[in-house]
Formats: structure tokens, sequence, C-alpha cells
């Protein structure tokens, strides 16, 4: 074990530019990835905010009796998704209208007669939120006889959906090219650092080293460089996101950083991106030469 | 201990390396491998450190069949052998001892014990004051015995020894080649590739001489026919 960390250590005093390029290589690589993770994962935040005030509004038929309304809202209350349901009466109805719409103040005053409808309002639980669950909710609404129309922002759940599943997409295409790049990179380190000692491979072998105490230093090596890599990247992930959110406040405020296991999750990609280009040099190295 | 039983040894570009080679080698014996430069010397010591595999016939080493050896058998195979080479094969950056001290800690020998051990291989072979000393402090003739006392530290029961003498002048070849016969008369098998026909004349070891591939002359053989006769 001791000997295995000398090795190591020995190979980043030996080629300290090399070392640096390929730690640099897995750091932007993750990096790429996890900027597009934090967008995605803001768009999430975002969303869920969003969601936290989806409803679905039922408009009831004008003179519905109040019983028919109570006893209704009761059994929507009871369906598996709804997590409340409150009931707005004209009059509230209006009275709300006049609060909420100033610019409308005065037309709603010198009315003679109060032209909206009664509804119920539905707020969904959590994780029942998408436009699947809430259109399957809605058409059940339009079910209640009195129930005049149905109205949900379907058409913007759906596409922040979209948005959301799209930054996430990209963000793993353009990472994982990055990804693709850094492991030929520590490959072609490990290959250079391979070539500089196969004398010393060479005499390993002859006096009896198995396969896997040839490769344990190097393995050890890619994989303490894709370590490296992974921690360097969340550091700048960590710079940009400060940088965005102390100069762009506003929209963006309550902006988030990545959670304990997804900064493990990106160091672990950087850790197994060295291991794997490594292992790939360290293979070919050892079926060529006997 | 080694037994060759009709080996051929080709290559896939057609080249004919071996050519139906038998032989034994029992314990305690010392055996010359001599003959021209592609004779075949080299090739029967791959052969028989699992290098190259046989393409026809049997080799086998020490209860190792060579025809069928694994991967992961080679390092089981080769910490049974002691192996050296022309050009000693010694890494610049370590010290003798260290150098000696190199094929211990491939195999994961007790850290304890390594010192002992590897002192006691550089007294064998007379470098116990230079222990310290690097590679290039030392002769042509200290390098290799270097190199000798490396091969020897895991007690392999055969030493095979690809033309050892071959870069050393006269006076550092007869310290290596008396060294080679003091390791044979311990009991270990000492299999010699050599083109030093002097060396080989002034004792009566047993020589296999190969041409073109073949065996051409054994002397066990020789012996065992000129007793018949």
């Amino acid at each position: 074990m001791r000997l295995l960390l000398r090795e190591v250590l020995l190979s980043f005093r030996r080629t300290p530019l090399l070392s640096a390029l390929s730690i640099t290589a897995i750091a932007f690589s993750l990096f790429t990835v996890g900027l597009f993770g934090l967008v995605a994962i803001n768009l999430r935040q975002a969303l869920r905010g969003v969601e936290e005030r989806v409803e679905i509004i039922a408009f009831v038929l004008h003179g519905t009796p109040t019983e028919t309304i109570t006893l209704a809202s009761q059994d929507v209350a009871a369906f598996p998704e709804v997590r409340e349901v409150s009931f707005v009466s004209e009059d509230e109805a209006l009275a709300r209208a006049r609060k909420e719409l100033v610019e409308f103040r005065d037309a709603y005053r010198d009315l003679q007669v109060n032209p909206l409808p009664a509804s119920l309002e539905v707020r969904l639980k959590e994780g029942f939120r998408d436009s699947r669950h809430v259109q399957d909710v809605a058409e059940r609404l339009k079910g209640f006889r009195f129930v005049e129309d149905v109205r949900y922002g379907r058409d913007w759940i759906a596409r922040l959906d979209q948005l959301r599943n799209l930054t996430g997409l990209v963000g793993l295409l353009i990472g994982g090219a990055f990804a693709a790049v850094a492991v030929v990179i520590i490959g072609v380190t490990i290959r250079l650092t391979l070539l500089q000692r196969a004398r010393e491979i060479a005499i390993m072998r002859v006096v009896g080293a198995t396969n896997w105490f040839i490769r344990g230093p190097f393995l050890l090596d890619g994989a303490l460089k894709g370590l490296l890599g992974g921690l360097l990247s969340l550091a700048l992930c960590y710079a940009s996101y400060m940088l965005f959110r102390d100069n762009i406040a506003g929209a963006l405020a309550g902006m988030i950083f990545f959670g304990v296991d997804q900064m493990f999750l990106i160091v672990l990609f950087g850790l197994l991106l060295g291991l794997g280009g490594s292992l790939v040099s360290v293979g070919r190295h050892l079926r060529d030469v006997r | 201990m080694i037994r060759f039983h009709h080996v051929f040894k080709s290559y896939p570009n057609g080249a004919v390396a071996l050519k139906d080679v038998s032989f034994q080698i029992n314990k305690g014996e010392f055996v010359f491998l001599t003959g021209h430069s592609g004779a075949g010397k080299s090739t029967i010591l791959k052969l028989l450190f699992g290098e190259q595999r046989p393409t026809g016939g049997e080799a086998r080493v020490s209860n190792f069949l060579v025809n069928t050896l694994k991967p992961d058998d080679v390092p089981r195979l080769r910490r049974r052998l002691g192996i050296v080479f022309q050009d000693f094969r010694l890494l610049d950056g370590r010290t003798a001892s260290e150098n000696v001290a190199f094929a211990l800690e491939v195999t994961g020998a007790r850290a304890d014990t390594m010192p002992a051990r590897v002192m006691r291989v550089l007294t064998q072979v007379g470098l116990a004051a230079k222990a310290r000393a690097y590679p290039r402090e030392l002769s042509g003739g200290e390098q290799q015995r270097v190199a000798i006392a490396r091969a020897l530290v895991n007690d392999p029961p055969v030493l095979l020894a690809d033309e050892p003498t071959g870069n050393l002048d006269e006076r550092a070849t007869r310290g290596v080649f008396q060294l080679l016969r003091e390791i044979n008369s311990g009991g270990t098998v000492v299999v010699m590739a050599t083109h030093d026909l002097d060396l080989v004349r002034q004792t009566t070891y047993r020589t296999i001489e190969l041409r073109d591939g073949g065996v051409v002359f054994d002397s066990a053989d020789d012996a065992g026919a000129a007793g018949a006769t």
C-alpha cells in the first residue's frame, strides 16, 4: 500500500504538466455538465414554486344550490391527487376582482348584476402537478353537471416541463462530449507515463508481478486525477453560481446550488472518468507488451 | 523440472523459431544452451518463463504446462524462476539493494523480512559492501551480480540466464560464471544460453546445441549413446 502511494505521488512529480492537463480536462468537462445541471435544478426549483400555485378552476353554473356544491367539493377533496378545494362564491369573486384588478375597479363598482360565476379552486398535492395529472383531474371536474367550464394552465405547464428536460439533455450531451475528450486526455497522459516506464514495467513482469500489481498505481493515479478534476469542477461551478447570484438579482433570486448527494455524484463521476481513462490505457499497454 | 516434448514454435509471419525440440532437465543440473544468434536459444528461454507459448508439442516447467498457461499463471510461474539477461535490466534510479528488494516488493513479501533477505543474497553474490551503490556506479560484472541477486532473492528452484556474460569482459565473465556454478552447487537448476564456447569447453556441464531452431547436439544423449557402444 505504501509502495502504491509512493508510485502515485512520483507520477505527479514526474509529469506535473501532464497531470495538471488531465485534471483540468476532467474539471472542464464536469464543469460543463455542472453548469447545465445548475440551470436544470434551478429551473426545477422555479417550477416547483410555480407548480405550488397550480390551480384548477371549475366555474359553477349560476343558480346551483349551495348544498350541491358543498357535497361535490367534498367528493373532489377525496380525489387522491387533491390537496385542497375551496369554494369561491359569486360575491367573493366580485370582491376579489375589485381588489386585484385595479384598472377595472370603476367598472365593477357600477355593476348592477354580478357577472362573475362562483367557482371551485382545486390545488393538487406535490407529485401530481404535472400536466398529465392536472388534465386528469380537470376531466373529472368537467363530469359534474353544475360545472360550466374548467380552466388550468395546461400549455405552459407542459412547456416548462419540456424546457427542464431539454436543459438536462443538452447539458448531458455537451458534457458527455467533453467527458469523452477528458477520457482520451487521461488515457494519453497515462500512456505517456507507461511508455516512460516501460522498462520498469518489463522488469516488474520478469520478477513475477501480477498485472493487477502493475495496474494498481496507474489506476490509482487516474482515479486521483479524476477526483481532483471533479473537486475542481465543483469549485468552478460554485464560483459561477456565486457570480450569477450576486449580479443577477430579481428573477433569479433564491437560486440554489447542488445538494450534497449531487456534489458527491459529480466528484464520483470525475473519479470514474479518470479510472476509465487509465484502465483503457494500461489494459492496452499490458496487452501489447508481454 | 523442465521438459520439452517435440516443441515447435512458429510466428504468424511464417518464421519458424523451434523445430521439434525435445529435452529434459532434472533437479540440480547445469545446462548450457549454445548456438549462433537466431538458433533458438532465446526462444527456448522465452517459452520457459512464459513470455511465449509453443505452437506445437508440450513444454513443462516445474509443474506448469506452458502451452495452456493463463495470464494469471505467468506471474506465479515467474516467481518460481530467477531470470538474468545480457543487459542486466536494473532500475537506474534505485540502489543495488533497492533493485533486489524490488523483486520482493512486487511479490508482496513481508516488509520486515526484506532487508535481511536482500542482504543475504547480496552477500552471496559478493556485493554486500556495495548495497547502496546505484547501477551507474557499478562495473558491468557488478551490475550483473546485482541482477543475479535479484533473481535469487525469491529462492527459485530454477535460474534462467540469457547470455549473462555477453556484455562483460573476460575477468567479469569468469566471476559471473563462477557465481552461477556456486548457485548450481546449492541445488538450483541453472539454464544458461551462451555463445561463448570457451566458457562451455572449460567445464563438463551438459550442453544442448541448437541450429536453425533444432537440437543438433545434446551431450546428455551423447553420453548415453557413448555408454551404449
